[in-house]
């Protein structure tokens, strides 16, 4: 169980419909105790920041599995920063080969989960490193 | 299943026997588990015997391969006759690339192609719409205009090869462009043959590759199914699909249930819309489903399948031609078993799923590539995956007898529960008010929802072994060379588009899409205007805009 009180926003960034692992996460979010916003697939990274501002998240998951991650997971980091919300971390997940995670990082995605991941150490990873952000 | 009352009876207390010794054995030594269950947690027992199947009728339950309710297949000499069809879903790139691999896997025995159309595509943009930014050619070919088609079938008789078409949304857009690249060649409509996917129900309920809502898609899939029915009369209109279903988390039972139930919803549609009798048109409805690991199950849902669906024509919808009657299908292996960890292992996996759907009757099959979990397979390891299909196919002899598992008391009974769970499933969606109905109120999507995340627990708990990943597990990562898709494909995709749509007739092109969106108010049939639309070199995505507008969009609820 979830030992903080948070907002989170599960959202699926471009055209791909996979949304199982994301399904599935944001149920298990909830079932941990978090607050739970699910954007549904095909949404743009302009709607996602735009949703996520209006919901005042305190997380961002972004789940992809079109191989578009490189191009789609950076723009919503970058959106949140023109936005001044540059202070809501932004995790992703989906297919992400190897090569491609450092990149990520570098653009400022704080952590990737790639298949096999155990649900409970997205939550242990959000409980360590996510606070509320009214609480900053 | 017309056992004497003498073997049911000596079978009844030589099970009591047998109990009271499995008894002892379970006692001393226990069992590996408490429960014994499918991939879909179906439970199985012990053990079979005739005690199981007693009710099992064989004439009207079991029967011979190609006679009513067709059980054991939709033709008498199964796989004597003719093998299944290789066919190996591939499209990456632009069109030029996916025309190669198709000719290298031609040149490699392939008996059929497959096309994997790139996302925008898929939903109905244009390589150079917003929407389309860092997807384009990355996941199947992007095809904008009638110019990528033509390159895309360059050099294919079409009409000796047959090409299913994994496309919905837009499947009016890219059949048109196919019956134009025919005439092109000089192939008549009537001589050509092959599938377009065009089934939206599984896109609400699963995939989520959607543009209209619901009535309106249905709308077009029944002008499709009547043109096909008129003028291209050997293509496949619809593929009602199980596969994306399943790979969404359902049960086989769900797969089985919400597949037959979407293509009872589409046999209606027609009949009402169109006015069309059953035999006019469902001779060339196909079916699509997948097969997962546990191998059993599959064969036994795709059994069941046939036996529902020659039920439901005959009996429900008053069907009298016997191929009205016929469940053909295409089968994929499950993409959702395959692991990223060990990829190597997913070779295993993909045999054993193809032996499966081998065994339950497929019509033709696509076999999972070891990379397929990662991104689009490499040359080489579509080669592996193809050659699995040829080893079943012309090595193990396998198919030699037609359904050599009938008559198997497990598999005869499992294959009654399976359609006993169909049929639950099936009356209550009816109760609902049919599948638009049950879409509407979010049920298969959520009983899918439920599926999966009793799955994923049980994987994370252990109760369900993923072999690398929560057992046997490598600390040293395993790595198998992956196919990248250069930035290159997406700058010569634009440049391609915009020199197409420089050079053509744009007074032409106009003309063409208001015919079409005066035929979409109208309710006529969108086809011949789609026909001629592309012809005339108007784009995937303006065609696509002017369903939008005059039939609105669908977003996605975002059920969980």
């Amino acid at each position: 169980m979830a030992q903080k009180n948070l907002r989170v926003m599960v959202a699926k960034p471009g055209l791909d419909g996979h949304d199982r692992g994301a399904r599935v996460l944001a149920r298990s979010f909830r079932d941990a105790g978090y607050e739970v916003i699910y954007t549904g697939c095909h949404q743009t990274p302009e709607q996602i920041v735009e949703a996520a501002l209006q919901e005042d998240v305190d997380l961002i998951g972004l789940s992809c599995l079109s191989g578009a991650h490189k191009h789609l997971f950076p723009r919503v980091v970058r959106l949140l920063d023109e936005r001044g919300a540059g202070d809501i971390p932004v995790i992703g997940g989906g297919i992400i080969p190897d090569k491609d995670i450092s990149y990520l990082y570098e653009q400022g995605i704080r952590e990737v989960f790639t298949p096999g991941t155990h649900i409970q150490t997205i939550i242990d990873w959000i409980e360590g490193n996510v606070t509320p952000r009214e609480a900053l | 299943m017309y056992f004497s009352k003498e073997l049911l009876d000596s079978c009844s207390s030589l099970r009591k026997k047998w109990e009271d010794e499995v008894r002892r054995v379970v006692e001393k030594h226990g069992e590996r588990d408490k429960r014994f269950t499918t991939v879909s947690d179906h439970p199985v027992k012990r053990t079979y015997d005739p005690l199981d199947i007693q009710d099992t009728d064989f004439e009207n339950d079991i029967g011979y391969p190609g006679v009513y309710p067709y059980t054991r297949g939709i033709h008498s000499t199964g796989y004597r006759g003719r093998l299944w069809t290789y066919r190996m879903f591939s499209g990456m790139g632009t069109a030029r690339d996916t025309n190669e691999r198709w000719h290298m896997l031609l040149k490699q025995g392939q008996t059929g192609l497959s096309t994997a159309f790139d996302f925008p595509t898929l939903m109905g943009y244009d390589s150079d719409d917003p929407h389309a930014e860092g997807e384009c050619g990355r996941c199947g070919v992007a095809i904008d205009t009638l110019e990528d088609f033509k390159i895309l079938v360059d050099n294919i008789p079409l009409d000796q090869v047959t090409t299913s078409m994994t496309i919905n949304p837009p499947a009016t857009v890219m059949w048109a462009m196919y019956c134009a690249c025919a005439q092109e060649q000089g192939v008549p409509l009537d001589r050509i043959g092959g599938t377009i996917q065009n089934d939206m129900l599984k896109e609400f309920i699963a995939q989520k590759t959607f543009m209209l809502p619901p009535e309106p898609s249905i709308k077009l899939i029944s002008d499709t199914v009547e043109f096909g029915a008129r003028h291209v009369p050997k293509w496949n209109t619809i593929s009602i699909s199980g596969y994306h279903i399943r790979e969404a988390g359902s049960t086989a039972a769900q797969e089985l249930a919400f597949t037959l139930r979407d293509g009872m919803a589409y046999v209606e549609d027609v009949m009402e819309r169109k006015g069309m009798h059953p035999d006019e048109f469902a001779p060339r409805l196909s079916f699509f489903f997948n097969s997962h690991i546990d191998f059993f199950e599959e064969i036994a849902k795709m059994r069941a399948a046939r036996r529902i669906w020659a039920n439901v024509m005959r009996e429900r919808y008053k069907a009298e031609d016997p191929r009205s009657w016929w469940l053909r299908f295409h089968t994929q292996t499950a993409g959702c078993s395959l692991t990223a960890q060990q990829p190597y292992n997913n070779v295993v996996r993909t045999a054993t799923e193809a032996l499966a759907a081998v065994l339950g009757g497929t019509q033709s099959l696509h076999t999972n590539s070891l990379d397929e979990v990662y991104c689009l397979p490499t040359d080489h390891s579509v080669q592996i995956a193809l050659r699995t299909q040829q080893i079943i196919g012309e090595e193990t002899g396998v198919d030699n007898t037609v359904d050599p598992l009938g008559g198997s008391y497990f598999v005869e009974k499992l294959t009654n529960e399976m359609e006993e769970a169909a049929w639950e499933y099936i009356e209550k969606i009816d109760e609902m008010g049919g599948m638009l109905a049950a879409i509407d109120r979010g049920y298969p999507q959520m009983e899918i929802a439920d599926a999966a995340f009793r799955y994923q627990h049980q994987v994370e708990s252990g109760e369900k072994t993923l072999v690398g990943v929560n057992k046997y597990v490598t600390e040293e990562a395993e790595e198998c060379p992956l196919l990248d898709i250069d930035e290159e494909v997406e700058r010569s995709q634009l440049e391609r588009l915009r020199g197409v749509r420089a050079s053509r007739e744009e007074r032409a092109v106009k003309k063409c899409l208001d015919e079409l969106r005066t035929a979409c108010r109208k309710g006529d049939n969108v086809m011949p205007h789609c026909i001629e639309a592309v012809r005339n070199q108007a784009t995937e995505q303006e065609i696509c805009d002017v369903y939008r507008e005059v039939y609105g969009e669908y977003r996605d609820p975002g059920l969980f």
